[in-house]
């Protein structure tokens, strides 16, 4: 027996025993006794798998994360969680959730405040925008896995140097119409939580909010009037893409790869997708930051953070298993493997992020300016009843829009709002 | 006369007994659950803000029935109710007719109209949206290219209407066959020795005698069609003002958590089908033949 063979014969060996090992995990995991199960609830990801897996092999027993993957669309992992959570369902420990949903699920009392200890931890070399998504009245809710900024992609063939208004937009759109050439800028122009994000980042660029710092009341008034002028000044222009009013993210990006457009505002997975899918746009694909009124703009920020259900019967391992599965590691896994950007500032600089996220620097700094949605439990409601009362954007009567924004908002902080 | 007596109230205390777990079950699964939305209809109750909860007498209705939501809801659901229910009765009279005269194969061709009643909704619903997507779909295709009827008000109101016609047309040709069956042959012959052609025959024997038959099959189908929820859902879930009451009640009860405002909106849709039942009740008790001469 040579050395090789004998190698061979030990691989082949220690093969079917990790086999054989992972399966006793797998299938022991439900009947154990010694080690406690943590259900992980969250949003499909595609590679979340490996990272609940080395988690589970770092947890050496304790206890063991079972992922189970909620609806793909937002409203569905929603309605899912808040459904179970108001019956007070102990089956759902760790809760991966929206960075909208914080203020809901902390005032209702379903998710638990983060102890001290883990609390720092959870903190620690955290940016501060993806900080204040998960927390609510000064305690920390969740503990930051990802975050997201949208951005202006552009193709520097067609527009040279990037627009940073809105109406700059719109006049290289009128160039490039003249010109016949692609003139179309995507935004998520659809009825549903996109059109909300783009009105949210409007008014703050005209200097406005939708709801005060509190959450408790509406502010609205002349910015979100402004906001309101430009949004369908832009939608009938010819930046618009005459389907704009079905526009949501993945439909945007299809038509910036289509060729049809010159721009998209979207979230930083676009990248990715154009170099895999069109080289040869990619070669002139570049992105700014968030166009705004008077000047650059403020990024809608996205994300998504790991609570612990407050019906969780062990608490303890599920503070654990969040921090770990939000940890640098991790979340270096979830930006390389599912194009998520981290919310720990040091992992921009790791070496391997180089490759997929060249726009790290342009996040990094967006995420300076970039506004949060409003903070108020009720957030759900108010952002159906805003994607409802702007959609088509192009059919806005601005002053209109902005009182009965205000009446149906200031109804939904009462909870005597009805939802369309 | 008083050894009767007690024989009869006997008899009625027996009765009342052998009732009383019907009557007992009743008012668990049923009655109990009514209360109790109408009592939640009358209150503020967010399951967000539990300690906000508090009576607030009619608010709630006020609220609903000032809102511009609700009723452009109401208006989707009367509309898809009184058309879908016009053509599924014209449509059901035809292939009753059809199912009636056939002589040869009659079991095969009542359980081929019936196989769409069969199929689950939601299942249908999802054959129905798929093939009116853009590129996956064979309906889509043969629109223009670009066109995405769902995603458009009046087009996918169309469609949903179209979607519940297939579906339950079957189950209004069954109800209207066996009110044909009724229907003595020998009428139509007294008839047509009077030179009483075809539809001359249809209108004034067939229609007339058939009406009971005809109230109830309306009055089943309207109360179906006025809480459409399941094809909605799947087709459009409410986008683009296609929402019925029973879809906006749903989003304001689950997705809001709002027991308060779903409530009100549940007890709404109670008194509405509560007045089309007696509506349609009243109009059969009227037209059943003979009824006006036990008068």
């Amino acid at each position: 027996m040579s050395n090789q063979q004998r190698s061979r014969t030990f691989r082949l060996v220690s093969g079917v025993v990790a086999v054989i090992g992972a399966a006793a995990v797998l299938t022991g995991c439900g009947s154990g006794t010694d080690g406690k199960v943590i259900n992980l609830y969250n949003a499909p990801q595609e590679n979340l798998g490996q990272i609940v897996e080395r988690c589970n092999e770092m947890a050496d027993g304790d206890y063991h994360i079972r992922l189970n993957t909620l609806p793909r669309d937002a409203d569905g992992q929603r309605e899912q969680m808040v459904r179970r959570l108001a019956a007070a369902d102990s089956g759902m420990d760790v809760l991966g959730i929206d960075v909208t949903w914080t203020a809901e699920l902390a005032s209702a009392d379903w998710i638990l405040p983060w102890p001290d200890d883990v609390r720092a931890k959870a903190e620690e070399g955290v940016l501060e925008a993806p900080l204040t998504t998960a927390t609510y009245e000064d305690e920390l809710y969740a503990a930051p896995y990802n975050t997201n900024v949208q951005l202006l992609w552009y193709r520097t063939d067609l527009m040279p140097e990037p627009a940073q208004t809105w109406d700059e937009l719109v006049a290289t759109a009128q160039r490039l119409e003249e010109e016949q050439k692609p003139h179309h800028v995507e935004v998520t122009g659809a009825q549903y939580e996109g059109l909300v994000v783009w009105f949210n980042s409007m008014v703050a660029a005209a200097g406005g909010a939708i709801l005060n710092k509190e959450g408790d009341a509406v502010e609205l008034g002349q910015p979100a009037v402004e906001a309101l002028e430009d949004m369908r000044d832009f939608a009938r222009s010819p930046a618009a893409n005459p389907s704009m009013s079905n526009t949501q993210e993945d439909q945007a990006r299809l038509a910036m790869e289509n060729g049809s457009s010159f721009a998209q505002i979207n979230w930083p997975f676009v990248y990715a997708s154009m170099v895999a899918n069109r080289p040869d746009i990619a070669e002139n694909f570049a992105w700014a930051p968030y166009p705004g009124i008077d000047g650059p703009g403020n990024a809608p920020l996205g994300g998504a953070n790991f609570a612990v259900s407050a019906f969780s019967e062990h608490p303890e391992e599920s503070f654990e298993a969040a921090l770990c599965l939000r940890d640098d590691e991790s979340q270096l896994m979830a930006a390389v493997n599912d194009g998520l950007p981290p919310t720990i500032e040091s992992v921009y600089a790791d070496e391997r992020m180089a490759d997929p996220y060249p726009m790290r620097d342009a996040i990094l700094e967006a995420l300076e300016t970039a506004v949060p949605r409003p903070v108020t439990p009720v957030y759900q409601n108010v952002s159906t009843v805003t994607s409802a009362l702007l959609s088509p954007p192009a059919d806005i009567d601005p002053i209109e829009a902005e009182r009965k924004l205000a009446s149906q908002l200031a109804d939904a902080l009462e909870s005597k709002g009805v939802l369309p | 006369m008083t050894a009767k007596g007690d024989v009869k109230r006997a008899e009625r205390r027996l009765a009342l007994w052998l009732c009383a777990p019907a009557i007992i079950f009743m008012a668990l699964v049923a009655a109990w659950p009514i209360l109790y939305s109408v009592w939640l209809s009358f209150n503020r109750y967010d399951l967000r803000f539990p300690k906000d909860q508090a009576f607030v007498g009619l608010e709630n209705y006020i609220t609903v029935l000032t809102n511009e939501f609700w009723w452009t809801a109401f208006g989707v659901t009367v509309l898809i109710t009184v058309v879908s229910v016009a053509i599924e009765l014209v449509l059901g009279m035809g292939l009753a007719v059809v199912m009636h005269r056939t002589l040869v194969g009659r079991g095969l061709v009542r359980t081929v109209v019936l196989i769409p009643y069969g199929i689950v909704t939601v299942v249908a619903a999802f054959g129905w949206f798929y093939a009116w997507t853009p590129g996956t779909g064979w309906l889509a295709s043969l629109l223009p290219a670009g066109s995405a009827p769902l995603t458009e008000q009046w087009p996918a109101i169309g469609i949903i209407i179209l979607a519940e016609v297939w579906k339950t047309t079957p189950f209004m040709a069954l109800l209207l066959l066996a009110g044909l069956a009724l229907v003595p042959d020998e009428l139509h012959r007294a008839a047509a020795m009077d030179g009483a052609g075809r539809w001359k025959r249809f209108v004034s024997i067939t229609l007339p005698l058939m009406r009971p038959a005809i109230a109830v099959a309306l009055l089943f189908r309207t109360l179906d069609a006025f809480r459409i929820y399941d094809n909605i859902y799947v087709l459009t879930n409410g986008a683009q003002n296609t929402g019925s009451v029973s879809i906006i009640t749903y989003t304001n009860l689950v997705s809001g958590l709002n027991l308060g405002i779903g409530s009100t909106m549940s007890v709404l849709i109670f008194l509405t089908v509560a007045i089309i039942a007696f509506v349609f009740v009243k109009m059969l008790g009227t037209s059943t033949p003979g009824s006006e001469g036990r008068r």
